[in-house]
């Protein structure tokens, strides 16, 4: 490693750490505090630099390419409004544990505390939303930091590390050396689930005449899709899965549930209820999904594995944890079932529900509704196609419709529920996969949240298809003033604004196509599909006041679901 | 139920913050949180008295576990150990108190470490139990102010040299 032990500046070093770390693209915005680092990248041609529109952007650009990917993501941005900006982005990754690395600039450290121009205190004010972060205070410091950074945003739980670079560090030189294995004393994320509890889990599960898998995103981070669906397919086991759970099985399998939880399938919500067995995989028992506590499968014993044990026993009492790897761990678990399980009952009885209670049927009525846009989406795209969606109604809709097959191609906001989402986290995506479409939808409200990063996707020519489910209202939370707030249906009708969307693409240099017909929605999907060398606008106008069912009140049992419009008491 | 617990964390900027940050994030409650460098200048020990159900305390252990700046968490209650606070107490007196206050004071261990003619400040050492019965005897004669510096606690008996963390596997039975 001689040639490697010159002195750089710490602009240098940044980027042959960055090169070290295999980063192909860094999501930006230049500033004053890291114009060294922007001169610097004029020249570099081992990775591309993405200019997005604002900083949050940025971090969700960041975050759809880590999600699609697996890699980290990595964001670039100034100091003070630059580093202020990427504070949603940052909490959206650490809630939904994506693998993202942002580095701020900072004012010269003789500066730090001063008030100086630019200067926000970014370390502290992230403290609780990273997985950790590091204010680089001497240049010497700063190869293992990055390396300590990357380190810690991918391994364990992933998270967002954010690193602070003052002015001076940048400028200042050193001989560099990049630590090739590091040691953090504090820091020993465990892989390996431990044995005796993987056994007893098997015996458990032996056992159980009723069992079901409640599979959450974690499974699709440690890449344990294949063992996921191994061990249900040998085993013949009902699954069903969180919102970022969607995909880590085969959505169009008969195994599948579906989704569970406040928008969950009511045969989903039903075995939840039902099941004498529950195992967790990679999910953390989110009160979105679990609804009343003290009823969430009450008649069962629950096995939970995650990688974070303070995931475990944290909303939930478990009578069996196992800490590690869940792809690990389900290899093992699969490996332990010799035997094949009789759970003809336990199918039958979940048929049942699903005759009982199925979704609610399209009623061909001619007026144009989400379930029916989301359901020709599936077909076209064969469930295969990166959806990204935003948050609201369309969100749930999707989850229930959408037929994902394949792992990281379901890509939301999820813990923290971010509207604006998901343009610039489509456009992230757009650059780590390549050979699928990215469908980016948004309802009217989302949409306008980050409308600027459309231009980023018109610059890179992404052939993103960004659709709005227009519905002129906030629709999710219109749905909970129709339901809970007596109607008073307070500033979420957004007609008044009667934004002309398509004229808007247009203006940023989009295709753009609209219809409410439901006759239209395929001959626009397969124009707005046929278009590759440029990124698509396609509005749907759907009804005002369609509302998301079956749904779980909030703090309710699951097993309280309403499943019909305009009977809101109709407990089933 | 009070639970002591021991953490050893990275003498490092920001380190104590973390901690302080996670407690109010995770609405966690804290009685008392003492800091200040160990044998190894690199390593700083911090002693945190919290309150909390089992699942609570459970939870405490496991976040603070979580940080990345945490080197080493031990909930020293139920386990033997010394646990001592200090307190600074100043006191008025008159005429016929003082040598009341001095007598209170020999009966605590205590020293008296200042004094002015109209108050006098003790210096109290003990088990927190133990500077609550001075606070409460004290009081009588009228507190000007306090300093407690919060409870430090050591486990007795041989100590285990400082080590990376221990996987959190619980074991139970099914």
């Amino acid at each position: 490693m001689k040639e490697t032990k010159q002195q750089l500046t710490g602009a240098d070093i940044f980027f042959e750490c960055l090169r070290k770390e295999k980063v192909e693209y860094i999501f930006g915005y230049p500033g004053g505090a890291v114009l060294k680092l922007y001169e610097k990248l004029y020249d570099i041609d081992f990775l591309q630099h993405i200019k997005t529109h604002h900083e949050q952007g940025a971090t969700h650009a960041a975050e759809g390419y880590a999600r699609v990917t697996g890699k980290v993501g990595v964001v670039l941005v100034t100091s003070g409004p630059g580093a202020t900006n990427t504070v949603t982005g940052i909490t959206n990754a650490y809630m939904d544990s994506s693998p993202i690395v942002v580095f701020t600039g900072q004012v010269p450290t003789k500066l730090i505390g001063n008030d100086a121009f630019q200067e926000a205190d970014i370390v502290g004010i992230t403290r609780p939303i990273t997985k950790h972060n590091f204010l680089v205070r001497d240049v010497n410091e700063l190869a293992e930091t990055i390396r300590k950074a990357f380190y810690i945003a991918s391994t364990g739980r992933p998270g967002p590390v954010l690193v602070d670079l003052p002015k001076d560090v940048i400028n200042s030189v050193c001989k560099f050396e990049y630590p090739e294995k590091i040691e953090i004393r504090g820091y020993k994320p465990n892989f390996i689930g431990h044995q005796n509890q993987i056994k007893k889990a098997a015996a458990m599960l032996k056992k159980s005449k009723r069992p079901l898998l409640y599979v959450g995103g974690g499974v699709i981070m440690s890449g344990g899709s294949r063992e996921l669906t191994y061990f249900a397919k040998e085993n013949n086991l009902p699954v069903t899965m969180t919102l970022q759970g969607l995909g880590a099985f085969p959505g169009n399998d008969n195994l599948s549930l579906g989704m569970l939880g406040m928008h969950g399938t009511y045969w989903a919500n039903q075995a939840v209820n039902s099941c004498d067995l529950l195992i967790a995989l990679g999910a953390r028992f989110d009160d979105r999904v679990t609804g009343k506590i003290d009823s969430f499968a009450s008649n069962a014993y629950k096995i939970h594995v995650d990688i974070d044990p303070t995931a475990i026993d944290k909303n939930v009492i478990v009578d069996l944890p196992i800490v590690g790897d869940v792809k690990h761990v389900i290899a093992e678990l699969a490996s332990e079932m010799n035997e094949q399980l009789d759970l003809s009952d336990w199918w039958n009885q979940i048929n049942k529900w699903k005759e009982e209670c199925p979704f609610e049927k399209d009623p061909n009525d001619g007026k144009l509704r989400t379930q029916f846009v989301i359901e020709k989406i599936s077909e076209k795209t064969k469930g295969e196609a990166i959806i990204v969606s935003d948050v609201g109604q369309h969100q749930m809709w999707i989850a229930q419709h959408y037929k994902f097959v394949n792992p990281r191609s379901h890509i939301s906001s999820g813990g923290l529920g971010t509207m604006g989402f998901s343009v610039p986290a489509a456009i992230g995506a757009a650059f780590g996969i390549k050979d699928r479409p990215i469908i980016s939808i948004s309802g009217d409200g989302g949409f306008q949240m980050n409308i600027q990063e459309l231009i980023t996707a018109v610059a890179y020519k992404l052939p993103i298809k960004f659709i709005v489910i227009n519905n002129s209202f906030l629709g999710m939370v219109r749905q909970w003033q129709e339901l809970f707030h007596a109607e008073k249906y307070s500033f979420t009708d957004l007609s008044q604004s009667n934004i002309n969307f398509p004229k808007v693409a247009e203006a940023f240099g989009l295709a753009a196509f609209s219809t409410d017909n439901p006759e239209e929605v395929e001959a626009t999907l397969d124009k707005a599909f046929a278009i590759n060398d440029r990124p698509v606008f396609i509005e749907f106008k759907v009804v005002k006041e369609d509302m998301v069912f079956p749904m779980v009140p909030a703090g309710a049992s699951i097993s309280d679901m309403m499943t019909k419009r305009l009977n809101p008491k109709t407990m089933v | 139920m009070k639970h002591t617990i021991s953490v050893l964390l990275e003498n490092r900027f920001g380190a104590f913050n973390r901690v302080a940050t996670m407690f109010s994030g995770r609405g966690f409650n804290v009685h008392s949180i003492s800091i200040g460098e160990t044998e190894d200048p690199e390593i700083s020990r911090m002693t945190l008295v919290t309150e909390g159900d089992d699942q609570i305390i459970e939870q405490v252990v496991k976040q603070l576990n979580r940080l990345i700046d945490t080197i080493k968490v031990v909930d020293l209650s139920g386990q033997p150990r010394v646990e001592r606070e200090l307190a600074l107490i100043s006191v008025n007196y008159q005429k016929g108190t003082r040598n009341e206050l001095t007598n209170i004071s020999e009966i605590f261990r205590g020293k008296i470490v200042d004094i002015n003619n109209k108050s006098l400040t003790l210096e109290i050492t003990g088990p927190p139990d133990k500077i609550d019965a001075a606070i409460n005897v004290l009081s009588q004669y009228g507190i000007k102010e306090i300093a407690r510096s919060g409870t430090v606690a050591l486990k007795r008996g041989e100590q285990s040299k400082v080590q990376s963390k221990s996987s959190l596997i619980k074991e139970k039975e099914t």
